[in-house]
């Protein structure tokens, strides 16, 4: 009852074309829960009651380090994938390596800013406008976290196993989430930090 | 220490009242009773090995079937308790069971209304629904499966896991939201309801919703992904575009559903101000986030109905569908505008004449493909040979009820005559007209349409006819009562009026359309009882009992667990017709891969209701158990390389060839 191998390859081919669309539709329903965290911020972001505003608690230079680190990494990840393409494992490993500290790195960043904002007594509670702002961002910060867990279980299994065609189509995806993240976080730089402190 | 084990549960949280009592007793009885059923028949482990773990979707279908049944009968037991109190309750009448008039108190109407609401609109109908897409579309499109057997078991048990969160108030709490099926801001925020309620409307319907989503996808998926060669999209049958048109709602609209509580569930936990009434919050835009998943919601309730209905009046015609592509235009031009009509939910909310306008006049042209579906059905039948079965009894039951209650709703569109009827009967008779009429009526079509192929034999067609008439008569007696009251001015979700108003006769009446109602669903209990029964003299040995047009009907009734041997190759739209033309074609065998059975989707929803339950009652550590489990089990399915087995040729026409010798 051996498996006949031109069959593998057929339902490969189907595998992978219908798991990267499923991946691609459930990539446009996180963007529109996103879509409702800007709609929501947008109606709210006046709010802000007794507490600060946006230009008062917004460092621009710091949000710039965190865009820059996040682009750099999606960077990074685009030079795994290539590396993926040309079956080359160590490629794999050094680039989604790299990607993984500068997603720790943007992480960490995020975190103190957050925690910053929580001493000085702006927390979500204080204001309309500061639970949007911490809503939005944090449910960003949240997806980074499960793409770097992701990250990290996906690369020990290539470690271990190779860049079999199971795992390339994995890393496809998981690129393509983490390009997802990136386009989110333009908008959040753009809207929230930029439009923010004019 | 015990509050981070318990949160705040205690003693109190037992049943103690009348109706969490009788609501627990009768859970405990029924799973007593199936659990005896169970073992006398030692049936334990072929209900696991064949049902529980399956990813086969006709199995899937089933369940979804069963379960959304008995919700059907949990959300209609809510509806009679309202029928009853609004009856017996008047502002002046006397109190039973603790109540001040009537036997139901004011909060404990409110928490039937909500319940009954959520039910009926997310297990029942939704249920229905999934149910019927799962059983027929693969068998439709030539498809063997879903395209994610896995995730469509995941969505079932998470939907699964909703309902008995939905129904665990009963157990642990005895309250469940009052705030109304949407649950709005800012009556549903800590400062009035800090109970759990509110927190069992937001669990059950998040992990639900979960399940719905990853239903949607899959379906999409498997739709624009799966189908069988030659079949080009403008091939497709009517109920595999509908459903696809309503699946694209499903996966644009949940997400927004599944945010906006969110965002509500960050005011009560974390004490944020999205919607509260200070610091900055605003309510308003609760109630437009809300409809803005609302308003498409109601069309994904009712649009692969339309496709049912598509489905039904050709067979039962003979004729090919009339106007093939402009009902695909129009079944399209309802999915897109159903975005653009949401606030016509609440014209009275102050958004101004300006944007009232805008609203209504979109919401006047969504009846206008409305309109081009039913004509196209009615030309269908133009110059057909029409047979009279009990499927097409319901599109007539449908056709008539349906468009009586669309006029309501275009006479509410107006936002002059809205300001009038908001929020009063009328409304509640119009939306029911819409759901009932449209949606219930058109899933009993489908299902006694698609029974035979399901099941294996025909329904009784005498107590189906029956069935039917009992229900068209007593829906009309209950709820053209309703249309009266709401013109004259009757506010809905009231449980008393003033008897002065002399308005008690009209609720009577509609009470009795009630009973009318459940002798018509006891008739429908019975008809599959005596159908059970009488199955051998009414099997479908053809696999084709109605002289169908399309793939589903080309297979035994029931179909293999592989649906096709061969994947058929499509030449047309109604492909059977075509193939039941050219006749019988040699067959070459060939290996199948199918997927496996896996308890995972129950492992990880039983986490999933763990988590709901413990976020209920502020049990942090249950809540850290819930999700730890979840993602173990999940990294542990990541790491499973053997999900999917061969079933050789050889196996292949071996079930063939004893298939063909029982339908000889």
């Amino acid at each position: 009852m051996a498996k006949p191998v031109h069959h593998q390859n057929h339902q490969e081919a189907i595998t992978n074309d219908k798991t990267v669309f499923g991946f691609w539709v459930y990539l446009m329903t996180d963007l529109l829960m996103f879509g409702v965290l800007f709609a929501v911020y947008s109606v709210l972001h006046g709010n802000i009651f007794s507490g600060p505003s946006g230009k008062q608690i917004f460092d621009l230079p710091f949000a710039l380090t965190e865009t820059i680190i996040l682009l750099t990494s999606s960077f990074t990840a685009g030079l795994g994938i290539l590396g993926a393409r040309s079956g080359s494992k160590n490629q794999v490993l050094i680039w989604f390596g790299v990607t993984f500290l500068l997603g720790l790195s943007f992480l960490g960043l995020e975190l103190s800013e957050f925690h910053k904002l929580v001493t000085e007594g702006n927390s979500w509670q204080r204001s309309a406008f500061l639970s949007s702002y911490f809503a939005l961002v944090a449910t960003h910060g949240l997806h980074i976290t499960f793409g770097l867990f992701w990250m990290f279980i996906t690369m020990l299994k290539v470690k271990s196993k190779g860049l079999t065609p199971s795992l390339t189509r994995k890393l496809t995806l998981l690129s393509l989430f983490w390009h997802f993240l990136d386009i989110v976080w333009i908008f959040i730089f753009t809207i929230v930090y930029l439009m923010g402190v004019v | 220490m015990e509050q981070f084990i318990l949160g705040r549960l205690t003693w109190d949280s037992l049943p103690h009242e009348w109706f969490t009592l009788g609501g627990t007793g009768a859970f405990a009885t029924i799973l007593l009773g199936v659990a005896i059923f169970l073992t006398r028949v030692k049936r334990w482990k072929w209900l696991w090995k064949e049902w529980l773990t399956t990813t086969d979707p006709k199995k899937i279908g089933i369940m979804y079937l069963i379960i959304a049944f008995l919700m059907f009968l949990r959300g209609g037991l809510d509806a009679v308790m309202i029928w009853l109190q609004q009856s017996i309750g008047t502002s002046t009448s006397p109190g039973y069971l603790g109540a001040t008039h009537g036997y139901l108190s004011a909060d404990h109407f409110q928490q039937i209304f909500t319940a009954h609401g959520d039910i009926m609109v997310f297990f029942v109908t939704m249920g229905f629904l999934f149910g019927l897409i799962n059983l027929i579309v693969p068998l439709q499109i030539g498809a063997r499966d879903l395209a994610f057997p896995f995730l469509n078991s995941l969505g079932f048990w998470l939907y699964f896991a909703g309902v008995v969160l939905i129904n665990m108030f009963f157990v642990l709490g005895g309250q469940f939201g009052s705030t109304g099926w949407l649950a709005v801001a800012p009556l549903s925020e800590l400062q009035f309801n800090p109970g759990v309620g509110v927190d069992y409307w937001i669990w059950s319907l998040q992990v639900s919703g979960v399940g719905t989503l990853i239903g949607g996808i899959n379906f999409v998926v498997t739709i624009l992904k799966m189908r069988a060669p030659g079949m080009s999209l403008m091939r497709m049958p009517m109920f595999t575009w509908a459903s696809l048109m309503g699946m694209i709602l499903v996966v644009s609209i949940f997400p927004i559903l599944a945010m906006t509580m969110a965002l509500l569930t960050l005011d009560r936990y974390l004490g944020m101000h999205f919607f509260t009434l200070d610091n900055g919050g605003n309510a308003m835009m609760y109630w437009n986030l809300i409809w803005m998943w609302g308003h498409p919601e109601v069309y994904v309730l009712i649009i692969p109905v339309f496709g049912i209905y598509s489905e039904i009046v050709s067979t039962f015609a003979q004729k090919k569908v009339f106007g093939y592509t402009s009902l695909i235009v129009a079944v399209g031009a309802i999915t897109l505008l159903s975005f653009s009509v949401w606030l016509h939910h609440f014209y009275t909310m102050g958004a101004g004449a300006d944007v009232n306008a805008f609203f209504g006049i979109m919401t006047m042209w969504i009846g206008i493909p409305t309109g081009v579906q039913i004509i196209n059905w009615l030309f269908t039948m133009f110059r057909g040979k029409i047979i009279f079965k009990t499927p097409i009894y319901w599109f007539f039951g449908f056709v008539s009820t349906f468009t009586f209650g669309g006029m309501a709703g275009l006479l509410m569109a107006l936002p002059p005559v809205d300001f009038q009827i908001h929020n009063t009967l009328f409304l509640v008779a119009h939306f029911h007209t819409m759901i009932v009429g449209g949606a219930l009526f058109g899933i009993f079509a489908g299902f006694t349409y698609w029974f035979p192929k399901v099941f294996g034999f025909k329904l009784n067609e005498r107590i189906g006819k029956y069935a039917f008439w009992t229900w068209l008569v007593g829906f009309f007696v209950s709820f053209v009562p309703l249309y009266i009251l709401g013109m004259m001015g009757a506010v809905r979700r009231m449980d008393t009026y003033s008897p002065s108003l002399g308005w008690q006769q009209l609720f009577t009446v509609s009470l009795i359309g009630a009973g009318i109602i459940m002798c018509a669903v006891g008739l429908q209990i019975l008809q599959l009882i005596v159908s059970i029964r009488q199955r051998n003299q009414n099997r479908d040995l053809t696999g084709d009992p109605w002289n169908g047009r399309s793939l589903e009907w080309a297979t035994s009734s029931p179909p293999p667990f592989y649906n096709f041997a061969v994947i058929p190759e499509v030449h047309s739209r109604d492909p059977f017709w075509e193939m039941k033309k050219e006749g019988k074609k040699p067959i070459k065998y060939e290996d199948i891969e199918l997927p496996k059975n896996t308890p995972m989707g129950i492992y990880i929803s039983g986490f999933a209701f763990l988590f709901g339950l413990a976020m209920v009652w502020h049990a942090w550590l249950f809540a850290i158990i819930g999700i730890v489990g979840i993602i173990c089990c999940v990294l542990l399915r990541t790491f499973d390389e053997d999900t999917e087995y061969v079933l050789t040729a050889a196996e292949v026409e071996k079930i063939e060839k004893k298939n063909a010798k029982r339908y000889a």
